[in-house]
């Protein structure tokens, strides 16, 4: 029988949750990395023992952590327990945290700026990252999506990281930070073309490169903003805050933005509206089922200033159409007195079938479902602020 | 002997238990103590004080003999009884109030 071992990122650390194909009686471990906040941990598709994992914090920065076998033992890229911390000729080996904007070859100064909050124009400085994304192929290929907003790449399992700083020339002038900060949040890699990378920033809006990420534009052609931008229609500036897309229909994308859930069928050319009968089209996650590509899911928040669910519900809305008709997923979940968000990255999808969904919410409570989101059952109530769920199915 | 002294997380960091010791050579302050520390343990590079620029970071304080040295210039000395290592250079995360 299949195992199955949830990555979970909290505020104070990092769990790890195992179960049987059953998913019914879950062991935990953690916390890892105790008192930090985990913003993200994820496992390469291509070995799943390979996990990388982004610890944060405010007082001591950023540390990048690996795990090469499941998650029992960590240590920071290029500094194995039990080496060396420097090389045989003394050098350190430290470099894993170390994101270092590019800069002009030829004057070394800052290649862009950006609009700051009183309308100057300031150089991007790293703050955390947020997201990690690990190659379908290669398990020493990772991504990191990080604020302020640009996109970096480690070839060699995190050791070190360089910036793929084409995406700044989208219009990165005009990017501005929103009240959560101004950062790379989603990266979906397609498939289908290996050098298409799909980002979506916070206040700036999705981006896509077909080459690998030396060069990217704007996609957000049909996304509306009628109360956050000026221009409604702005080419960028758009809150994104999580787009998904099927594996088997890479060409159709699924996003939540700050308001309205939109579907893209043409690699983010267009898009268009399927809110459709959702209470409130304000949210955050949005995930698409393992085996049926037209089934999506999205954790309706009542707004952006309450950031709590409609009438105190926890609801899962489930659209079988691919948007615009959906259904309040209630069995088992908390439907009176629910005031707890569930952020952008805190939502996974499973690959067994019935196909497993998981969320976390900022109240520490891990929700799954073993039947495609028909019930729900909590695996803990009282973790610390939950940042991020990932699932990974192993043999 | 410079005596160095680490906040838990960063003790954890580095995998170790207690007060650090370290050789410096040259002048002793807060630059040449700081060298020190993170060509001993790589893996703290970052968490005290910038990559790029060497600043440190905002919520990060040194206290030593009393006093803080937050705000010193990184060149200059260190306290006597730090570079005498009759007293420790505290590394510390400043307070979260609220």
């Amino acid at each position: 029988m299949n195992k199955v071992r949830l990555l979970v990122g909290t505020r104070k650390g990092a769990f790890i949750l195992a179960s049987d194909g059953t998913r019914k009686h879950w062991d935990i471990s953690g916390p890892h990395f105790a008192g930090w906040e985990m913003y993200h941990l994820k496992g390469s598709p291509a070995d799943p023992n390979r996990l990388y994992a982004s610890q944060t914090s405010s007082w001591f920065g950023q540390i990048i952590q690996r795990s090469d076998d499941g998650g029992k033992t960590w240590h920071q890229p290029g500094t194995p327990p039990g080496e060396p911390t420097t090389t045989p000729d003394g050098m350190p080996k430290g470099e894993s945290n170390k994101f270092v904007y590019d800069t002009s070859p030829e004057t070394g100064k800052p290649l862009t700026t950006h609009q700051h909050y009183d309308g100057t124009q300031r150089p991007w400085e790293f703050k955390r990252v947020w997201h990690l994304e690990p190659s379908l192929t290669d398990p020493e290929t990772v991504y990191a999506g990080i604020e302020d907003a640009a996109l970096f790449r480690s070839t060699n399992g995190g050791q070190t990281w360089q910036e793929l700083s084409g995406l700044r020339e989208a219009k990165g002038k005009l990017w501005q930070p929103g009240a959560g900060g101004m950062c790379l949040h989603t990266i979906l890699l397609d498939p289908n073309h290996p050098e298409r990378i799909f980002v979506a920033v916070s206040a700036a809006g999705a981006f896509r490169t077909d080459d690998a990420g030396n060069t990217w534009r704007p996609i957000n052609r049909g996304l509306k903003s009628q109360y956050e931008l000026p221009d409604p229609d702005a080419e960028v500036g758009h809150c994104v805050h999580r787009i998904a897309m099927h594996p088997s229909r890479p060409d159709v994308l699924f996003m939540q933005k700050h308001w309205n859930v939109l579907r893209s069928d043409d690699t983010g050319e267009s898009w268009h509206e399927i809110s459709g009968n959702l209470p409130t089209d304000f949210g955050f996650p949005i995930d698409v089922h393992a085996h049926e590509p037209n089934t999506i899911y999205v954790v309706p928040i009542k707004s952006d200033s309450l950031h709590y669910p409609p009438d105190g519900k926890l609801r899962v809305y489930r659209s079988r159409t691919g948007g615009d008709e959906w259904e309040a997923l209630t069995n088992g979940l908390p439907q009176r007195d629910c005031y707890v968000n569930v952020l952008r990255d805190a939502m996974a999808v499973d690959s067994l079938d019935p196909c497993g969904l998981y969320f976390g919410t900022t109240g520490g409570q891990v929700y799954a479902s073993a039947n495609g989101g028909d019930s729900w059952a909590p695996i803990v109530r009282d973790f610390p602020a939950v940042f991020s769920v990932e699932v990974q199915v192993l043999p | 002997m410079i005596r160095v002294v680490l906040p838990a997380h960063l003790r954890t960091l580095a995998r170790i238990d207690g007060e650090v010791t370290l050789e410096v050579e040259g002048p002793i302050t807060q630059h040449s103590v700081l060298n020190a520390l993170e060509a001993r343990y790589p893996m703290l590079r970052g968490t005290i004080r910038d990559h790029v620029t060497q600043k440190r970071r905002p919520f990060i304080r040194f206290f030593a003999c009393e006093q803080d040295l937050s705000h010193e210039l990184p060149d200059a000395p260190l306290p006597d009884a730090v570079a005498t290592g009759a007293e420790p250079l505290l590394v510390v995360g400043a307070m979260a109030g609220g």
